[in-house]
């Protein structure tokens, strides 16, 4: 979809802008790194401004104003119409615990295109305990409600797991409910909060094949009502997933501190240098900085990625996947069934225990 | 293309819906339709059809002006929007 810029540098498309890593959940697959940057640290609103108008300037389509919790920050509303302001397509990721309603008029009012909230759970007692936060729940439901009011459209976010993947269809009737228009059935990714609470989050393979069923029941019965998007869980994959379109080739990821990534993860690869907007222009972060050129393209890979034909579609699958299963960031995505490790991946999934969460804490 | 696309009433008149926008970008090669964190690239041909959804016009009359646009049978062009605003739509890319 992107155009080459000559010397196979593509335009990124989209942004994802972590406004901070403040949050009142305590969700234990957070994405966030587990070193989490502390408020002090945070951009302020004119130099987001920058980043955006420099986004935009780069062919960047969408930024995702995420967080942590984005209502967390008290100049959410500048900093939305910044980038708004430097034409980009406006998508708020939120708890929904801590955006008022006055916020949210006053972001309805400034163009604000899309939001996405994240539920936990279609019961209320057990979105609370996952979320970590009593009432997060009917919090959620309340601003979900005030989003379709306003004529925004919605996102619900549902991340699935052992506790919760047998309610796939409460979950999307929750978001119909709800007047969303879209719903992301999306399994946990383990990095992160998530590695550390792999073996009580892991679903069982007999979970997996009842939801991939019922994701696919309810597409048919659906069908252009909602949509439903929802991917296969990583360690129950045979491909692996196409890390993020493709390392350095269709996003970007902004942290609260300014570090500019390639995925949210990547920092839980040891070694790759981030370079930061305080001290470059993201085109010069975009084309120049060595963790955006570590990956990119196909000259890094080793067999057997090197000469698979799925090489230019999947990338090699997931770096940081890849890091954390075998230690070395340039193998095969074991995920995927020709990496000599596959076989390992199988023998993680078994590990579940049900043990009390370790929840994402700053 | 889905061949048998249900019939659009002719006094529809299809929009997109907020939250679904399409712009030109350069950078990205041309006409995109922007959505919920998705984004489709449009050929020349959809992004006119697309333009037309504004809303205030019909769906016969959009039909009308792109045969005339395009001086082709008004048949013809039916037979080719009808699947395009079908499948948008039930992508909740647009409204009819």
């Amino acid at each position: 979809m992107a155009n080459n810029n000559g010397a196979g540098l593509h335009s990124p498309l989209g942004l994802l802008a972590e406004l901070t890593h403040r949050c009142p959940l305590g969700c234990p697959y957070c994405s966030n790194p587990i070193a989490l940057e502390p408020r002090t640290d945070e951009l302020d609103t004119q130099t987001w401004a920058r980043v955006f108008a420099e986004a935009a300037g780069l062919g960047v389509l969408q930024v995702h104003l995420s967080g942590g919790e984005p209502g967390a920050r008290r100049d959410l509303v500048d900093i939305m119409t910044a980038a708004h302001a430097a034409g980009l397509y406006t998508n708020l990721i939120t708890s929904a615990v801590g955006i008022t309603v006055p916020t949210l008029q006053r972001l309805a009012e400034a163009g604000l295109d899309h939001v996405q909230i994240s539920i936990q759970d279609s019961e209320r007692a057990s979105a609370d305990h996952i979320a970590g936060y009593a009432g997060a729940f009917a919090r959620k439901r309340a601003l979900a409600a005030e989003v379709v009011a306003l004529r925004i459209p919605l996102t619900v976010n549902a991340v699935m797991h052992r506790a919760n993947i047998d309610r796939i269809g409460e979950m999307v009737a929750l978001a119909l409910a709800l007047g969303a228009s879209r719903v992301e059935i999306a399994h946990v990714q383990y990095y992160g909060w998530a590695l550390k609470n792999r073996a009580a989050l892991m679903p069982s393979a007999e979970q997996v094949a009842r939801a991939a069923a019922a994701v696919e029941e309810l597409r048919k019965k659906h069908h252009g009502q909602i949509v439903i998007d929802a991917v296969v869980p990583d360690y129950y994959a045979r491909l692996p997933k196409p890390c993020v379109g493709g390392w350095g080739r269709r996003s970007l990821n902004v942290t609260p501190a300014g570090k500019v990534l390639p995925c949210h993860a990547a920092e839980s690869i040891p070694g790759l240098e981030f370079w930061s907007v305080r001290e470059h222009s993201l085109a010069d972060i975009w084309a120049n900085s060595p963790a955006f050129n570590a990956f990119r393209g196909t000259d890094w890979m080793q067999e057997p990625c090197r000469s698979c034909e799925r090489r230019d579609i999947d990338f090699g699958g997931c770096r940081c996947q890849a890091f954390a299963l075998t230690g070395d960031a340039r193998a095969t995505d074991p995920v995927c069934h020709l990496s000599p490790r596959h076989q390992e991946v199988a023998a993680l999934a078994a590990v579940q225990r049900d043990e009390a969460y370790d929840y994402r804490r700053m | 293309m889905n061949e048998t696309a249900s019939a659009i009433p002719p006094d529809a008149r299809p929009r997109l819906p907020r939250g679904v926008r399409l712009v030109h970008n350069e950078a990205q090669g041309g006409w995109v339709l922007l959505a919920p964190e998705r984004v489709f690239k449009a050929d020349a041909i959809a992004a006119e059809v697309v333009k037309r959804c504004t809303g205030d016009t019909t769906f016969a009359a959009i039909v009308d002006d792109l045969a005339k646009a395009f001086s082709a049978p008004r048949e013809r062009i039916l037979a080719d929007v009808t699947p395009l605003l079908r499948g948008l739509a039930d992508k909740r890319l647009l409204e009819l």
